[in-house]
Order: structure tokens, then C-alpha cells, then sequence
């Protein structure tokens, strides 16, 4: 039935067009026969670009209308306030130009359609307009610049100031691990080459160095709340990229180097969770959820707020779900959660069975 | 020293075009060594097949993204086994948009663009017989002919093709067990590219000397139309750039082939550690992105360059700044090759570099913002003929801006962290480059299609119904992805359900993908009324568009030689549109432009030139 359908409506289509094309050559030969633009067409068409200029417009509104609520909420880093002021500036300034430009353009494109008789005005130069207009861009561009060059040097200076946290994040096709120097809070040397699949040493912790002992592995990153943290990312196979979205945060991971990236969290996943924006969002979300569930009858879980990790840089078949979960906790919380994790030396050191890293339902027990 | 050239170049016409020739099929159609010919093969290989193919890829995947999972016939019909029930595969996700990028940055916009039209335009608007070098010409279309083959025979290999985005970042391209199109089909993609390189590399060397060496007598630099200022210059960063492709690409095979470690280091996958040792993924990026960027510009200039001289001619005006639309050319071409890292703010290159390339990239934005303000001063007061070609002109400088704003937000690093590689970056550089040169490549082909096929002229109302639908979805599918980047959805994932939090994207993907559909659909519009005018199209006047130009000069049949008589001698700049004397009447009567070979009138003063 539904393909009968489909077919006598792209019949009726075929019709349509056919009788279109019909219609416009009849009425093509009676009006002139070039296909240059008469000033009928230039008179339509100039309206056009103008309603072009309305469309402009409409579609800007119409997005921030409905989608402005989709971008991502408040962020969870010191720094991210920072970043987020420099984003809204930048974006004022785009809207500004882009409305005045677009209207300007468009306008003059109705305003100045070709009329039989009318007369365009030579005017080949200004030096003076054109001066205006290469100073203008220089004067903003360079606030811009400066601005932005001083927080991207604040951002990027990964320092051990105010005792950081350090954290690694390692990657591969395709799933994260992160790793914690424990008690020393200094990661044991690791290399590709030491990794040793039949011990479950996945990372390549040097077993000789004796700052690996304490080393604690695991699968889901939790950091404390108003500490900062600095990572060392790492990747065994390919490149992948450590994007933390909600910390405005990303890094690549190279293989062959350590890349290093430094934020603090300001926010716990708890105070998230009830930040407006973010309540708003999972109500949203679930109610789709649900719809989504009923109507296909695969059974969603509905959703609760969670920081999360992504890989983006391209990386193979399933990059698309190359995720670990991050929860900011309290100071409390944090070493309470740590000091139930095994050490390198407690697992993959004393007992080869053992996995190396924390796994995630023992997590899920010690919280 | 050019005096002597010129009487060259005339003997040389007298004696080999004074008799008749006798073409066979081959030497005419197929092993064509005049320009006009090889622009138009460019154009059919470059744009209709290429183009065809790139297009519709990004329509199987747009499908994808806005329908996950879904079941399509059409999916198992061209994918075949990597649809398995008519559900795309993940691998196969990642090779059409790999091949989309591949097929569209390079074969549609660089050759089928610049191709087409700096083979066409160069001989006939600086008045010249051919090209510097018929024959080289003719090599550099057959090169990118068969780098066009090898690629598309790399979609039907077993392992399927390239799948590691159109940048082919290593190791996840060198390693065949990264992923399965790393095999067979990054050795056919790699040896496609070297091949396009050599092909670029001739056409770019060709159009370089032609410029320089070939032009009619009295046209000075300064007189040249700014379409040859841009494919000039575009062909000066070609040559510049492309070869540092090629080493990267050569670094490449060697790593995959032969065992070094250029881009490779401590590699431990599918169970086992990798020899490779003390190279860096990151000087590839540099490599590639040397090239990468002034790409773009590649890409972009020759559109606007046609966009500058179908505006002036449309408006009735000159263009406005001639010397500053130079300028701003040579500017963007010199930055263009130093801004390169701001597509590496966050590879793990230096900080120190990024501060470096973020204070050149946006001063890039300068030069780019004196052309667009250039081009909408040209056309205030105008007289505009709005015929499908100034649409799309003027279309292009709307998504020029639209896109080059966003660029503020990618060039300045800080705020680069958040939205690279996101949703972001592929609007910004959809809009920037890949919507405006698409633009460009349509005006042209409206704007000159009579100097193609013998004076023929398409379809006027076929083509606004082309642009305007074309305009509408442009912004339909583009815009709407900016707020999808900014809620944080990074590019090339195959489905975004493994994350709640994109779950009320979903209708903002489906909405794209509708809008790209009907774009799609409009463009059939445009493939068929250019097939239907080649035959049927009516044959205008010899000036259509009552421009200036020398081209228009040219006889309207296709000679090989351009000009059956001499080649006519310059005396003015090409845009001597409405000028009057100071009591206001036109130089020549009735006419509101004064082509380049009509000399100084009486009592006319030569401004400009």
C-alpha cells in the first residue's frame, strides 16, 4: 500500500514537472527568446535577495531559538569561565558583522536590480573607505589576538604549582584507562614495549621502577573537586583525541610522546546535576528516551548528568563509542574512592590473573 | 624583450593557423591539446563525474547520521556487503567520509575548478594563442584522469578504501590493522594522490608561464582581469604547497611499505609491539597541513577571482579596489602558507607555536575582510543584471562571510580546544570553502558557458530555480551544524547514540540531511540543463553579457587559435563598466562599457591605468 503510494505521488511529481516544463517553454516562446536577464527577472530576483536577507535572519533566529538551549551548559573548570566570556565576545562581534554585512549585501542586491535606463556609478576606488576598512578588522583582530593568546598561554602552562594531581590518560582502540601515581602522585615509567598481555600489564608499567608500585589503574576517572589536575595522555596504536567538553578541554594522544593538558574542577558531578541548564537538558533528554523506547520497544535507561570523556580524532571502526565516564567528587569522597583501589603492585605485580586496572563494577561497590 | 615574444607569437599563429588542420576524433576530443578542450574535460571529469560521486556519498552518509541504524535499500544497493540487511557498516561510515572529503577538496575543487576555468580563461582573457605548452597541458588532464581512475577503482577494492579521513592521519593510515581500509585501499589512495600531485604540479607550471610570458601586447599586469590575478597566484601556491604533499605522501608509503619510522613510534596493537621507532605522527600533520591549508585558499581564490569579474561585469561597475582585490590576493597567498598549525593547536605541538599561528591566522582575516567589503561597495549604486551567474556571485560572498566569520573562533586557540573536530570546524569550512568555491564553479560555468559550446547560453530560469534552492538548503544543512559542534558532537563518529547527551540532536540531523537531499536534488537541475544546452541551448549574441574582457573578443566557434584574425592589442583595464566623460555621457555611445582592445577616446582620461 505505502509503495502504491509512494509511486502514484512521484507519477503525479513526474506529471508536474513534465507539465511545468511544458508551460514555461510555451510562455518562453512567446516572451523573448535569450536567456539574459531581462529586467523582469532582475526585479524578481532583487526581491528575492531580500527575502534571502529575511531568510538570513530567520534561520539565525529560529536557530538560537530552538537549539541555543542544546550547547553546552556552564563549565566545569577554573578556566573554562575564562574560555566562555572570550567565546561570547568573539561570537557578539560575528553577529554584529554578519548582520550588518548580510543586510548590506542583500539590500544593495534589491536595491540596485538592473532597470532599463539606469546608470551604475563608475567608482572604481577610495582610498579613505578602504583604509577605514582594513583599520577596523586590524583594531579588533588584534584585541582578539591578545586576549586570546594571553588565556591560551595561562591555559596551556602545565606547571606543578598548587600540587597538582597527576593524572594519566591512556588511549587505544578504543576504550581509555586513566592512571594514578597513588601515594607519590608520580606515575612509574610505562612503555609500549613492556607491555605484557599474559600478566594483564596493558599499560607497560616498567616493573623495575618503584614509583609504578603504587600506581593506581582503572577505568572510570574520578578527581576531587578545586584541585587541580595535570594529565599525561598516552596512545599505544593510533591517534586519538582526549576531548573533555564540559571542562573545555582537549588534548590529542600521540603515540611516541606525551601530550599534556592541565585544568581544575570547579564544579562536583552532584552540583552539576542540579546546575538549571543541565536539569533541563535531562528532562529533555529522558522524555526522548522514553518516546524512543515505547515506539521501538528497545528499553533506554533514562539518563542522569555525567562529565564524560570522547575521543575525537578519528581512530577506527568504533570511534563513535570511545567514552569513559569522569565523576568530580568531593575531597573526601575522591580518597575515600582511591584508597579502595589496588595498586599495580597489589594486582598485575603479586598475582598474574589478576586484571591490571580497577575494574568499573569494582568501583560501583566501593561507592 | 616582449615586443620580440609578441611578434613570436604572432608568426607562430600566422603559419599554424592560417592553414586548415584536419583533427581526427582523438586529437579533437580525447588527446586535445587546446586549452579550451581540456578546460572542458576537466570540467565533465572533475565536476559532473567526481562531483556526482562525491555528492552522493555525503548523501548516503548524511542518511546515516540522521536516521543511526536505520535500514535502507538503497544503503545495501551501492554499498553491497557493507550494508549487510541495508544498515550501514561503521568501516564504511568512515570511507564515504573520507572519500567525500578526498573526492570533493581535491578532484572537484582543485581540478575540476581551477582546471576548468584557468585552462579556459588564461589564453583568452590575457589574448594569447594557447597555452605556454599545448602538450604538457594535455599530460597534466590525463594524469588527473587516470589519478581520478585509480581512485575510484579503490572503491571497489575487497578491504573497501581510505577510511582514515581525508587528512589520512598516521599511524591510524599507515598500519593496515588499524583499521581495514589502511590496505589495499591506502596504497591506491596514496598512489592516486602522488599521481594528482604530478598533474597539479603541470597544469599550476603551465598556467605560471602563460600569464607571465604570453600576454597580448599592452596588457600589463595591472590590466589583467582579476580572474587571472587569482588563478596566477592560485597557481603560485600550488606549486609552493603541493610538493610538500608529495614528501609526506612518500614518507608515508615508505613507512607502510618499506619498514622506516618517518610517522611512527612505539606502536602496540592487535597484540603485539610494532618495530617502529623515534618518528612522530605530528610531522606528518606539519607536512600535510603545509600543503592542507594553502588548499584551501587553492580552492577559494580562483572562485573568488571568477566571483570579482562576474560581479563587475553584472553590476555595470568596476570592481571596486582593483589594487586592493591584488593586494588582498598576494596577502591571503603569503599567509595562507604560514598558517598551517592552527589545524594543530591541540596535536601536542609546542604552546609557543600555537600562540604564533593564532596571531597569523587571524591576520589572514584582514585581507579576506577588505575583498568582501570590496565586493559589496562594487555593488552599491550598480546597475545589476541579476542573471544566474551574479546569484551565485553574490551568494558566494553570503557564505563567505558567514563562513569566514566562524573562522575567528577556530583561528584563535583558546577557543579552537573546545570545538575542533567537532560539528563546528565542518560547518565553518562547508560554508567557507566548500559552499563559496562551489558557488564560484557555478558562476563560471553560467557565466562562461557560451564560450564553451559555441555561443550557447543555459537556461536562465532553470538556474535561478538552481540557486535559490541551492542557496536555501546551503544554509539549511550548514548553519544549524554550528550549534551541533557547540554542543559538543565531534565530527566523523558514526552515530551519536552511544552518548544520552546528544539524544535531542537527533532532529537538527534529520533536518540536515533533508535540507542536503533537496540540495542534491537541485543540482540534477543544474547536470541537466547544462547537458540540454550544450545540444539545444540557444546561441546568444557574440558579448552576452556585454563584458569587457578579451575572451568575448574570440570567435564564437571553437578555433584552434582563439582569434582567426590577429590577436587583438590592449588599451585600457578590464573594467571600464558605465564610465562616462565629465558631462555623464558614456565613452561610447549607448554603451555602458568600453571592452580592453577599444583605445583611449578623445578627450577620455585613463584612470586607473
Amino acid at each position: 500500500m505505502t509503495t502504491l503510494l509512494t509511486l502514484a505521488v512521484l507519477v503525479l511529481v513526474a506529471i508536474a514537472i513534465w507539465q511545468l516544463t511544458k508551460i514555461f517553454e510555451l510562455s518562453q516562446l512567446r516572451t523573448e527568446q535569450h536567456q539574459i536577464a531581462t529586467d523582469s527577472d532582475n526585479k524578481n530576483n532583487g526581491y528575492m535577495l531580500f527575502g534571502f536577507l529575511v531568510f538570513i535572519y530567520g534561520i539565525t533566529i529560529f536557530s538560537f531559538w530552538n537549539y541555543g538551549k542544546f550547547l553546552l551548559p556552564e563549565a566545569g573548570s577554573a578556566h573554562g569561565e575564562e574560555y566562555d566570556s572570550l567565546m561570547l565576545v568573539s561570537f557578539i562581534i560575528i553577529f554584529i558583522v554578519q548582520t550588518l554585512t548580510q543586510a548590506l549585501l542583500h539590500y544593495f542586491g534589491y536595491k540596485y536590480a538592473g532597470k532599463k535606463g539606469q546608470k551604475a556609478l563608475f567608482y572604481a576606488d577610495n582610498d579613505r573607505l578602504e583604509f577605514i576598512w582594513t583599520i577596523i578588522p586590524v583594531i579588533v583582530l588584534a584585541g582578539l589576538i591578545l586576549w586570546g593568546l594571553y588565556t591560551w598561554t595561562t591555559i596551556m602552562d602545565v606547571n606543578d604549582e598548587d600540587d597538582p594531581l597527576i593524572v594519566e590518560l591512556y588511549a587505544q582502540q578504543f576504550n581509555w584507562t586513566a592512571r594514578y601515581g597513588g601515594d607519590d602522585n608520580v606515575l612509574g615509567g610505562a612503555n609500549v614495549r613492556m607491555i605484557d598481555i599474559d600478566k594483564a600489564n596493558v599499560l607497560g608499567l616498567d616493573e623495575a621502577d618503584t614509583y609504578a608500585h603504587d600506581d593506581i589503574i582503572v577505568k572510570e576517572l574520578h578527581l576531587p573537586v578545586g584541585r587541580k589536575v595535570n594529565f599525561k595522555m598516552r596512545s599505544q596504536d593510533v591517534l586519538h583525541s582526549a576531548y573533555m567538553p564540559h571542562f573545555r578541554a582537549q588534548m590529542n594522544c600521540v603515540p611516541g610522546m606525551i601530550t599534556e593538558f592541565s585544568f581544575t574542577p570547579i564544579y562536583t558531578t552532584e552540583e552539576m546535576r542540579t546546575n538549571p541548564d543541565v536539569m533541563d537538558k535531562v528532562k529533555r533528554t529522558n522524555k526522548i528516551r522514553a518516546e524512543k523506547s515505547a515506539s521501538t520497544g528497545e528499553a533506554l535507561d533514562p539518563w542522569q548528568f555525567d562529565y564524560i570523556l570522547l575521543c575525537n580524532k578519528i581512530c577506527g571502526k568504533s570511534h563513535y563509542n570511545m567514552q569513559m565516564k569522569i565523576i568530580v567528587e568531593t575531597e573526601e569522597e575522591y580518597n575515600q574512592w582511591i584508597k579502595s583501589q589496588s595498586t599495580f603492585a597489589e594486582t598485575v605485580m603479586k598475582d598474574d590473573t589478576n586484571p591490571a586496572f580497577n575494574t568499573v563494577s569494582a568501583v560501583s561497590v566501593a561507592e | 624583450m616582449s615586443a620580440t615574444a609578441h611578434a613570436h607569437v604572432d608568426d607562430h599563429a600566422h603559419d599554424d593557423h592560417g592553414h586548415h588542420h584536419k583533427e581526427t576524433f582523438v586529437t579533437k576530443y580525447i588527446f586535445s591539446q587546446d586549452h579550451k578542450m581540456i578546460g572542458k574535460q576537466y570540467l565533465i571529469l572533475g565536476v559532473f563525474v567526481m562531483g556526482f560521486i562525491g555528492i552522493a556519498m555525503s548523501l548516503l552518509f548524511r542518511m546515516q547520521l540522521a536516521w543511526p541504524g536505520e535500514s535502507f535499500p538503497i544503503f545495501e544497493a551501492l554499498l553491497g556487503k557493507w550494508a549487510p540487511g541495508g544498515v550501514m557498516d561503521a568501516d564504511v561510515y568512515l570511507a564515504l567520509v573520507t572519500m567525500h572529503g578526498t573526492i570533493m577538496v581535491f578532484f572537484v575543487l582543485t581540478a575540476g575548478l581551477s582546471g576548468t576555468f584557468s585552462n579556459l580563461l588564461i589564453p583568452l582573457q590575457i589574448g594569447a594563442r594557447d597555452m605556454a605548452s599545448g602538450f604538457l597541458n594535455m599530460v597534466s588532464f590525463w594524469l588527473f584522469a587516470i589519478a581520478s581512475a585509480i581512485m575510484i577503482i579503490s572503491l571497489f577494492v575487497e578491504a573497501g578504501p581510505a577510511a582514515a579521513g581525508w587528512t589520512i592521519y598516521p599511524p591510524l593510515s599507515a598500519l593496515p590493522m588499524a583499521q581495514p581500509g589502511s590496505g589495499m585501499g591506502m596504497t591506491l589512495w596514496l598512489s592516486s594522490m602522488a599521481i594528482f600531485i604530478a598533474s597539479s604540479l603541470l597544469g599550476s607550471l603551465n598556467y605560471i608561464v602563460t600569464v607571465i610570458n604570453l600576454r597580448t601586447k599592452g596588457m600589463s599586469m595591472t590590466r589583467l582581469p582579476l580572474t587571472i590575478w587569482a588563478f596566477f597566484v592560485t597557481a603560485i601556491i600550488g606549486v609552493i604547497s603541493f610538493p610538500v604533499l608529495l614528501s609526506a605522501a612518500l614518507l608515508l608509503i615508505m613507512d607502510r611499505s618499506f619498514g622506516t619510522s618517518f610517522f611512527l613510534s612505539d606502536i602496540f596493537i592487535q597484540g603485539e609491539v610494532l618495530h617502529y621507532q623515534g618518528g612522530s605522527p605530528v610531522l606528518y600533520e606539519h607536512l600535510f597541513w603545509f600543503l592542507g591549508h594553502p588548499e584551501v585558499y587553492i580552492v577559494l581564490l580562483p572562485a573568488l577571482g571568477i566571483t570579482s569579474e562576474v560581479m563587475s561585469t553584472n553590476a555595470r561597475k568596476p570592481i571596486f579596489g582593483y589594487r586592493a582585490m591584488i593586494a588582498s590576493i598576494l596577502a591571503i597567498a603569503f599567509l595562507s602558507t604560514i598558517v598551517w598549525g592552527h589545524h594543530m593547536f591541540i596535536s601536542g605541538m609546542n604552546p609557543f607555536l600555537g600562540s604564533v599561528f593564532t596571531f597569523t591566522t587571524l591576520l589572514i582575516a584582514i585581507p579576506s575582510a577588505v575583498k568582501a567589503f570590496n565586493y559589496i561597495t562594487t555593488l552599491w549604486k550598480g546597475n545589476l543584471q541579476l542573471n544566474p551567474a551574479m546569484l551565485f556571485s553574490i551568494g558566494l560572498v553570503s557564505t563567505f562571510i558567514t563562513g569566514g566569520l566562524t573562522g575567528i573562533v577556530l583561528g584563535d586557540s583558546t577557543l579552537d580546544i573546545n570545538v575542533h573536530d567537532t560539528y563546528f570546524v565542518v560547518a565553518h569550512f562547508h560554508l567557507v570553502m566548500g559552499i563559496s568555491a562551489l558557488y564560484g564553479l557555478f558562476a563560471g560555468v553560467y557565466h562562461w558557458f557560451p564560450k564553451m559550446y559555441g555561443g550557447r547560453l543555459m537556461n536562465k530560469n532553470l538556474g535561478y530555480v538552481h540557486f535559490w534552492v541551492t542557496a536555501i538548503c546551503a544554509y539549511g544543512v550548514f548553519f544549524p551544524m554550528h550549534f551541533v559542534g557547540m554542543a559538543g558532537v565531534p565530527r566523523r563518529y558514526y552515530e551519536n547514540t552511544a552518548f544520552p547527551m546528544f539524544d535531542e540532536l537527533t532532529d537538527i540531523q534529520v533536518l540536515m540531511t533533508v535540507f542536503a537531499i533537496i540540495a542534491a536534488a537541485a543540482q540534477l537541475v543544474f547536470v541537466a540543463n547544462f547537458f540540454y544546452s550544450i545540444f539545444y541551448g540557444k546561441v546568444g549574441p557574440k558579448n552576452p553579457w556585454k563584458s569587457n574582457t578579451l575572451e568575448w573578443t574570440a570567435e564564437q566557434e571553437h578555433i584552434h587559435g582563439n582569434w582567426a584574425g590577429p590577436i587583438p592589442e590592449v588599451h585600457r583595464w578590464a573594467y571600464d563598466y558605465s564610465k562616462v566623460y565629465e558631462n555623464g555621457d558614456y565613452i561610447i555611445e549607448g554603451q555602458d562599457y568600453v571592452p580592453q582592445h577599444i583605445p583611449l577616446q578623445e578627450n577620455e582620461e585613463e584612470m586607473n591605468h
